[in-house]
């Protein structure tokens, strides 16, 4: 049993008072709020158990070392890896995991002439680490989609040629909302002798993802978008690419054996890990897929469907509402992006957190192309996640009735 | 409840923006965005012996940055082109009447950095 109240217990920011009301969060796209569960993981790997990792031989360093690993193993597990450990190379979040990509093995592999097919509903970070390969001679081109928000697949097979090494898209976007379908397109991808990359950002934290049933050759998710510390996220990728691949940063941890010559590389995934990691940001990151695995992700997608449907059903009923992305929830990720007719965003967005405390995002979403594509400035999105409750949609259409009144439109 | 930053003059200027427009011969012009909101402002000068003859400005954005392009075009017309160059943070403020956020003050901020944008254009 879904029990939303007694989730919410496990939140303590939630029961935050913001400007003297009850704090109504609904930027979940941009970062999830943290269970103590995971706050108390991330204290008490500091507490008890600090030590850098795979350098010493005391206890402390080998239960850091330990406890290191076995993140990384449950995170590959939790996405479907076939092996969950030397697959799953941890980051920073999914920006850092393009790059990874794009320098280690875009760099590397793709030559002038060659091209990369991405779609204009990406956000940034499958756009711009890209773009650096261009200085390469390869070319970029971008998949478009239809008026309610879709993909255009037929576009996709056009824009597909002999040259393109690498099909690369969104799973659920980040302002449409829109849930690709991630099978069909690894599929075309890997009939044209192409690699498929997937951006899992806003798919991972909010249902079941599988990447060998989806077919990904490299997955890009971020952990502070499922419950985890900011600063972490991980790049999946297939063990014999990334055993081909090269590194992006060099230094500590990530050599086997180095001479004043030349450097040959650690094992899976540590030669994709410079340096120090972030090893209590890896341990709260496992336990925040402890929390997950716990509600379950079937759980989880069935409630923010329930909450998206709700959402949507209420904005529809406000006049002049501009809703965006396909209509249907069961196309739809948790996450709903609207304008209040011809306001401006930043307008409903003050005007819900400083009068209702309610937080949502406005703006451009870190997806400029999109917004263009869509031919609007910016706009409102309400996202949502675990703990949210219809209670708390009701409070963000009052909010948005008072804005119309306040601004007069 | 704290809506306050919406007050009268505000909305005002928000509806009816003074100055909004075009100038047929203006001496420069200037055109700068706000890339986390998508707001873009531009703004025309028309300058002689050093003194602001007239101001227009164009362009989307939200409450808080229209009415701080339509004011500051009221106060800067028949100022030297030195006098509007000395226009601060502080004076922004000021002239909105308005306690802003961190994040707000970004709002406010962005057509009188296109004002200057184009007054320096009129030095070159």
């Amino acid at each position: 049993m879904y029990n939303v109240d007694k989730i919410r217990e496990d939140f303590p920011i939630l029961k935050r008072k913001v400007h003297g009301r009850q704090l109504v969060y609904l930027d979940n796209a941009a970062s999830t709020q943290k269970p103590i569960q995971v706050i108390d993981a991330w204290t008490n790997y500091y507490k008890e158990h600090n030590s850098n990792v795979h350098r010493g031989v005391h206890a402390l360093s080998q239960e850091a070392s330990l406890m290191h690993e076995e993140a990384h193993v449950k995170v590959g597990k939790f996405v479907g890896a076939k092996n969950p450990m030397e697959e799953t190379v941890f980051v920073r979040n999914a920006t850092e995991a393009a790059n990874i990509v794009a320098y280690g093995w875009g760099m590397h592999e793709l030559k002038a002439g060659d091209e990369v097919l991405s779609t204009v509903m990406e956000h940034h970070a499958n756009i711009v680490p890209w773009q650096f390969l261009k200085d390469r001679g390869v070319k970029i081109n971008f998949v478009d989609i239809d008026s309610e928000g879709n993909l255009n697949i037929e576009d996709m097979k056009e824009k597909l040629t002999k040259k393109t090494r690498l099909v690369t898209c969104v799973h659920a976007s980040n302002v449409l909302g829109t849930i690709n379908d991630a099978k069909e397109i690894g599929k075309i991808a890997h009939d044209n002798g192409s690699l498929f990359m997937l951006d899992g950002s806003q798919s991972v934290p909010h249902m079941q993802v599988d990447v060998k049933k989806l077919g990904c050759d490299f997955m890009i998710f971020s952990g502070h978008k499922m419950l985890a510390p900011m600063g972490t996220g991980a790049l999946y990728a297939k063990k014999e690419i990334l055993q081909k691949m090269h590194p992006f940063l060099g230094g500590g941890d990530m050599i086997h054996e180095v001479t004043l010559e030349k450097s040959t590389w650690n094992d899976l995934p540590w030669k994709f890990e410079a340096g120090t990691p972030d090893v209590g940001g890896s341990v709260a990151f496992s336990a925040a897929i402890d929390y997950l695995n716990k509600l379950g992700m079937d759980n989880v997608r069935k409630h923010e469907k329930e909450i998206t449907k709700y959402a949507i059903d209420k904005l529809s009923g406000i006049g002049g509402m501009n809703i965006f992305g396909p209509k249907n929830e069961e196309k739809r990720s948790g996450l709903v992006a609207f304008n209040v007719g011809e306001l401006h965003p930043h307008d409903v967005a003050g005007i819900l957190d400083s009068a209702y405390s309610v937080a949502i995002r406005s703006g451009q979403h870190c997806a400029h192309p999109l917004s263009a594509r869509l031919g609007q400035t910016s706009t409102n999105r309400a996202s949502f996640y675990v703990y949210n409750t219809k209670q708390e949609i009701d409070i963000l259409i009052e909010g948005i009735l008072k804005v119309k009144e306040i601004l007069g439109k | 409840m704290a809506y306050d930053i919406y007050q009268e003059n505000i909305l005002d200027h928000y509806e009816n923006p003074r100055n909004f427009g075009h100038i047929l011969n203006c001496t420069a012009k200037a055109h700068d965005t706000n890339p986390l909101c998508g707001d873009m402002f531009d703004f025309e000068v028309a300058v002689s012996e050093g003194r602001i003859q007239d101001v227009r400005f164009n362009g989307k954005g939200c409450a808080i940055s229209t009415a701080s392009a339509s004011m500051l075009t009221e106060k800067i017309k028949n100022m030297t082109v030195e006098e509007a160059m000395k226009i601060e943070r502080e004076d922004i403020t000021e002239m909105l009447g308005v306690e802003l956020s961190h994040v707000r003050i970004k709002c406010a901020m962005l057509p009188l950095k296109v004002m200057k944008l184009a007054l320096i254009e009129c030095k070159k």
